[in-house]
């Protein structure tokens, strides 16, 4: 028997849309050579194959909306000796938060016709509201390189390298024009977290904030800067209730914005 | 006579699939007694949440159902926000969004065909377990689903969730030049797309021939269905994306998350490829065609696990039909057609990797949305599906157990089943009694 053992990665889903734990599989490059590297122990939308924990390293993508699910995620926490969360559903929610502004069981009756069948929790919360976790990997979807990266640092015992800026640094780097003050496009860019490439900017539109809050934005700023371009108070509310609701700057911002 | 035995077969994370749902089969001796697909991924309630958004932001949100197929729920959310503003997008910006979803489908046919199915075929747990043996074979599928990928980042921006599709057609559009830079990567995918319909069509198929009605969207130009057309059948309908509601009725069950989408006093029905392929056949274009003829395919497929080759065939057809796109683009003028919201209800249908998908939306005089009607594909495969299991546990119940779960879990995935999409939507127990 060889004495190393493969550093094993397992592969957890909750209330999400797949787009993140995909990227892993858009790897096409990268893909057989981490195969090789790492025992990919449980990855059920990849494989059949269940290999029991404990796992070194657990990617969790999606948030906990059941109570079933909430059980699930300390199951995963005890089997795992490095918990990394994926995209914005794990990390702050997802867009499925939106539901923590409102009656859920009226969502439900919406869509549902007999709402006794289904069994959803009033709030969809992030990961890290149940356990510790010790890294969260921003965005809606995660920037694949972003997460080669963090499985890299994390077999090696090291912290990801993971910028925390805004993305106006990544539009400058870029030589973008600011779509802002040249276009008077709104957008959430000075707020929002770096890890893109600042691509809505490249594509002649205002960023909508889909990495998230970066390190203490000032959010008051831009309401009164993007107030200035025009929007009206519902419409600055509906630019932080993106895919990062619940994110508590874009949170506390859009509930500031509705007190007036 | 010993009184039969009953068994249950079963499967409580169905693997390679997009989103957690579960198998259950019960039988006593060979008869079949219970076939359920259930499916309990969590509901999301994006319908719910669409309300009081603006229609603007609708192609962002759609998006988020599904991160194997966005440009789909873009496309079908754009269509029908165009239809309730009165605008029509033609031209090159129609062929870009062709282009960009011919993208999509390379990317999702070649995920499942090389990572989800054909490791049931070749008796592996994954691709990369199957890579291991036959390198060349995932080598070339990871190439496919790499060009589909770069055709998406292109236009769209990125892969997952591309930021650049919005009602009326997009942020920017690229150059003749940008789109000139993929020609050589499109051409020498095109070669493994063809070499990927030979393969499959080698592959051994469990022999199951099912009468399903088969729905899908048939172009009223001469296309293989992609991004529009009308809703037809092979019993005899005809029908505009705005009369869906009519035809159509979504009904809840007690064992899923998502609702099962029936032909109002037919029943049920199957969309997806082969759907596609048996209805349009006639407008493949000739090298997908002389594939598919090559193949054993010349017009009509009715065995669920064949559909690895049709979803191949379509994987070249789509190379061809994005090479198409490209040759003939010239820049639009404007990067979108101007809408102007008034109180109305839009509907818009295209055709998802699995099959059609209707949006419908109500939206105010200043563009606020006041309702939203998404009926993913999976949720109208539900019931096809289950009645495949049933058929197919009838026929083979003399399997070992472990030997059937597993070719029922194959004949799951024969439909590529996207959960994350239907639940607004999967989990196989076989039991035995």
């Amino acid at each position: 028997m060889d004495g190393e053992r493969k550093p094993r990665l397992a592969v957890w889903k909750f209330a999400s849309c797949d787009g993140c734990q995909l990227s892993l599989l858009d790897c096409e490059d990268e893909l057989l050579a981490l195969a090789d590297r790492i025992e990919i122990a449980y990855f059920l939308e990849a494989t059949r194959a269940a290999v029991d924990g404990p796992y070194d390293l657990s990617l969790v993508e999606g948030s906990i909306t059941t109570e079933a699910d909430a059980e699930r995620i300390r199951e995963v926490r005890r089997l795992s000796k490095r918990v990394v969360t994926i995209g914005v559903c794990a990390t702050a929610g997802g867009i499925q938060a939106l539901r923590n502004f409102a009656d859920v069981e009226e969502f439900v009756s919406v869509v549902y016709a007999t709402p006794d069948y289904i069994s959803t929790l009033a709030t969809s919360t992030p990961i890290s509201a149940h356990i510790p976790v010790d890294f969260e990997l921003q965005g809606c979807p995660i920037d694949k390189r972003q997460l080669l990266e963090v499985i890299s640092a994390f077999l090696a015992d090291r912290r990801p390298a993971i910028a925390p800026h805004s993305v106006c640094i990544e539009c400058k780097r870029r030589g973008n024009v600011c779509v802002m003050v040249a276009h008077g496009t709104p957008c959430l860019g000075p707020v929002t977290h770096a890890g893109c490439g600042a691509l809505c900017p490249t594509y002649d539109r205002g960023c909508y904030g889909c990495f998230g809050p970066m390190e203490t934005p000032n959010t008051a700023s831009l309401s009164e800067w993007m107030g200035g371009l025009g929007l009206e108070t519902p419409d600055l509310v509906r630019k932080y209730r993106q895919m990062y609701n619940a994110a508590e700057p874009f949170r506390s911002e859009s509930e500031a914005l509705e007190r007036g | 006579m010993a009184e039969a035995r009953t068994r249950t077969i079963k499967a409580d994370y169905l693997a390679r699939v997009e989103g957690e749902g579960a198998m259950y089969v019960r039988l006593r001796g060979d008869e079949v007694l219970d076939v359920k697909l259930r499916i309990y991924e969590p509901p999301r309630f994006f319908e719910a949440f669409l309300r009081g958004r603006s229609f603007m932001e609708a192609t962002d949100i759609t998006a988020r159902i599904c991160g194997i197929c966005p440009v789909a729920y873009q496309t079908s959310a754009a269509q029908a926000l165009e239809d309730a503003c009165g605008a029509t997008v033609d031209g090159q910006l129609r062929a870009l969004r062709r282009l960009i979803y011919c993208g999509e489908w390379i990317e999702s046919h070649g995920l499942h065909v090389y990572m989800l199915h054909a490791p049931d075929f070749l008796g592996y747990e994954s691709a990369m377990e199957m890579a291991r043996d036959h390198p060349e074979i995932v080598e070339r599928g990871l190439r496919l689903k790499k060009a589909g990928n770069a055709l998406i980042a292109l236009v769209g921006g990125r892969e997952v969730h591309p930021i650049n599709v919005r009602p009326g057609g997009f942020y920017r559009v690229p150059t003749k030049a940008e789109l000139g830079r993929l020609v050589d990567t499109l051409e020498r995918a095109r070669e493994d797309a063809l070499e990927t319909v030979r393969w499959a069509a080698g592959l051994e198929f469990p022999k199951l021939d099912l009468e399903h009605e088969v729905v899908a969207l048939r172009s009223e130009t001469d296309e293989y269905p992609i991004d529009d057309g009308r809703i037809v059948s092979d019993h005899g309908m005809d029908i505009a994306a705005s009369e869906f509601d009519d035809t159509f009725v979504e009904e809840q069950v007690p064992h899923s998350n998502a609702l099962h989408c029936r032909i109002r006093e037919r029943g049920s029905y199957l969309a997806g490829p082969l759907a596609r392929f048996t209805l349009n056949f006639d407008r493949l274009s000739p090298l997908a065609r002389d594939a598919a003829v090559d193949a054993g395919l010349d017009g009509a497929c009715r065995n669920p696990f064949q559909s690895i080759v049709v979803r191949s065939v379509e994987i070249l057809y789509a190379f061809d039909e994005a090479l198409r796109v490209i040759a003939e683009y010239e820049p639009p003028d404007r990067a979108a057609v101007e809408l102007e919201p008034g109180p109305a209800i839009g509907f818009g249908v295209s055709e998802a990797p699995r099959g059609l998908l209707y949006h419908r939306y109500e939206i105010d005089g200043e563009g606020t949305i006041k309702d939203a009607k998404i009926v993913p594909p999976t949720s109208q495969n539900q019931a096809a599906i289950e009645q495949d299991l049933y058929a197919f546990v009838a026929q083979h119940a003399g399997l070992p157990d472990g030997e059937l779960s597993l070719r029922c879990e194959q004949a799951i995935r024969n439909y590529d089943p996207c959960i994350s999409c239907a639940t607004h939507f999967l989990q196989l127990d076989v039991e035995r009694e």
